[in-house]
């Protein structure tokens, strides 16, 4: 028994509940302050912000009880002292910020590329899940699948690019984008490393144009430029040009950020794949970009969500996606001044999409680290 | 002789921008031979066994290995790493995959061998070295000594006719030596041509059939163990060893 007493255990007041409230909260008199002054803040904020966000906010009726059709007829706006937020804004105009302008009836092929989305990043995000080789193969095919879903061909009536729009137009840019972006990216990565110096000279050059122009300067050349590039004839479609801009764009950076994790591998890498005879590209696929990609996560998914952010700009060369259906929406007298909702909900969706991005990433950087010791220990 | 010899180095030089760093190398070494050299930091050792595969460019001679010389062609380049493995300081183990994959990635991808028989492979290789139960720990999970002879047993899993060590016990703690040297000491007398850039003179001792000192890019002294530690002729050499061996 009295080898019992002598696991001895740490103070009551440093573990637990308690212990955490006094080292994080309450640890000294200026720590408590801050701490209750943000707990004030809190107080006052999110009452008040789930009032106007649910509470006291209309969703398809007001308080009269008929369904809202216009700005007018907004709770807020016939009663100032009562009613928050009038979501009927979206509620009316849903189709359009998901769809765009997509023919209804056929609106179930996009809903299908929705699903099939779905389906084809299930087996990027999930490494251990079942048959995961089968839905790889999916994926590989879905662009394809995807293209010919949405824009028409094989016996799907074709749907020209500008009636897509809303969210459909965000996704297919920023998914487009990252996709087509990260394969080039690593090529130009590669490429500015290369000892031949051409190859060298004309990668550096590409990325250090590219990254020093201005997106919106890119989505102008793709709009204007571009068509004057290719033969007689061959029409370019407006989206397929924003998308090569976007493309440039995503890849340069993505170079120069895989390029730093190139540049963190040890030279000993080299030598012993090298040594162990292998060729500059087994070299590289097999040893040196597993390790590279894997530093390089983080800034990898920075800069892609830079990217799905950045597709809002499409809205200056005329193609509406989210944002751009947004304000379109804002621009109908029906819906005057609902400013507020509008930007709340265009803000909400790109959240859900990014914020979904970087959990993701921190997910997958706890993975990777597990056993693995990079460098010298 | 040079028929017999299956490493050749004549008149090789070698420079690091203006630094003169391997000076008219002149070394032949048959098969089967055990060679360590030695000498101070750098004196161009490390340099003159990395050009033997060419991990290191020579400007100036010949090197022939195997009867292949090594030159810009990129066959020839590729043909001399399939035949000679080589052990670094830092170990270079591949981090990011598991110790057996680290031995059977080059047999599969490089030698197109089916995976199990790789596996197999691997599994032999790594009884050699003694740690079989490590198979599949990550690098970093093991130990200086043991990533060290997982490092031996991935260049021995490409059946290298020569072995190239680049002083393989520096970077490891001392009580961790003895177990490199162990497994470098069975490959020795299993009759692999050996060529180890070292400090452990008790392992030259044991298994080395010629001493090669160096000193600032020159091979100053070439000699049977028994002469080079007994009977120098050098007076570079017998400073030298009187450094190493007396402190």
């Amino acid at each position: 028994m009295s080898e019992m007493n002598e696991v001895r255990k740490p103070p009551v007041a440093t573990t637990g509940i308690i212990g955490w409230l006094r080292i994080n909260l309450f640890f000294n008199w200026t720590n408590s302050l801050i701490t209750l002054f943000v707990v004030y803040c809190l107080y006052q904020f999110i009452p008040w912000i789930l009032d106007w966000t649910i509470f006291s906010a209309d969703f398809k009726y007001n308080y009269l009880g008929e369904q809202i059709t216009n700005q007018e007829m907004c709770s807020r706006n016939l009663d100032p002292e009562n009613g928050g937020a009038c979501w009927a804004v979206i509620y009316v105009r849903f189709y359009q910020f998901i769809y765009g302008f997509y023919p209804k009836v056929e609106v179930w092929r996009v809903n299908l590329a929705y699903i099939m989305l779905a389906f084809a990043l299930l087996p990027l995000l999930y490494t251990k899940l079942p048959y995961r080789k089968y839905f790889l193969y999916f994926t590989y095919i879905f662009p394809v699948i995807a293209y010919f879903l949405l824009n028409g061909g094989l016996g799907f009536t074709e749907v020209s690019t500008n009636k897509w729009g809303g969210l459909l137009v965000t996704l297919v840019l920023g998914c487009t984008g990252i996709a087509l972006a990260f394969p080039i990216g690593i090529m130009l990565a590669l490429g500015r490393r290369s000892k031949l110096p051409v190859i060298s000279m004309m990668c550096t050059l590409f990325i250090e144009f590219i990254r020093g122009v201005p997106l919106i300067t890119l989505l102008f050349f793709g709009m204007v430029m571009l068509p004057l590039f290719l033969p007689e004839g061959i029409d370019m479609d407006g989206l397929v040009r924003v998308l090569v801009a976007v493309t440039l764009f995503q890849s340069a950076y993505m170079a120069e950020v895989i390029r730093g994790g190139l540049q963190a591998i040890p030279p000993g890498q080299y030598e012993a794949a090298k040594s162990l005879g292998m060729s500059y590209w087994r070299m590289n696929l097999l040893i040196i970009l597993p390790q590279a990609i894997r530093i390089s996560i983080p800034p990898i998914v920075n800069t892609s969500i830079g990217l799905f952010k950045d597709t809002t700009l499409v809205i200056i060369v005329g193609i509406l996606d989210l944002l751009g259906i947004g304000r379109g929406t804002l621009a109908d007298t029906n819906w005057l001044g609902l400013s507020y909702e509008i930007y709340f909900f265009v803000s909400l969706v790109f959240f859900i999409f990014t914020f979904g991005m970087s959990r993701y990433s921190l997910y997958l950087e706890k993975k990777l680290k597990t056993g693995i010791n990079m460098g010298a220990d | 002789m040079s028929e017999e010899s299956i490493i050749s180095l004549k008149n090789v030089n070698k420079w690091f921008g203006d630094f003169h760093v391997l000076q008219d190398v002149n070394l032949e070494v048959k098969k089967k031979e055990r060679i360590v050299v030695c000498g101070p930091s750098g004196s161009g050792k490390s340099t003159m066994i990395r050009c033997i595969n060419r991990l290191e460019e020579h400007q100036e001679g010949s090197i022939v290995v195997d009867g292949i010389e090594l030159t810009g062609n990129l066959k020839n380049i590729d043909n001399v790493r399939k035949e000679v493995g080589m052990v670094f300081q830092q170990f270079n183990l591949f981090p990011h995959l598991s110790v057996k994959e680290n031995i059977t990635l080059a047999p599969i991808w490089v030698k197109k061998m089916p995976k199990a028989e790789a596996e197999e492979l691997a599994m032999r290789q790594l009884e050699i070295v003694k740690i079989p139960e490590q198979a599949n720990k990550y690098p970093g999970q093991l130990s200086g000594g043991q990533q060290q002879r997982v490092a031996i047993a991935r260049s021995l899993a490409m059946n290298p006719n020569i072995m190239l060590f680049d002083e393989p016990t520096s970077a490891l703690d001392p009580e961790m030596i003895k177990e490199v040297l162990d497994v470098m000491v069975d490959l020795a007398n299993g009759g692999m041509t050996m060529i180890v850039v070292t400090h452990e003179m008790g392992f030259a001792k044991t298994v080395a059939d010629r001493m090669v000192f160096m000193d600032e890019g020159k091979i100053v002294e070439e000699a049977s163990p028994d002469k080079f530690f007994n009977n120098p002729e050098s007076d570079r050499t017998k400073l030298f060893l009187s450094q190493i061996l007396h402190q």
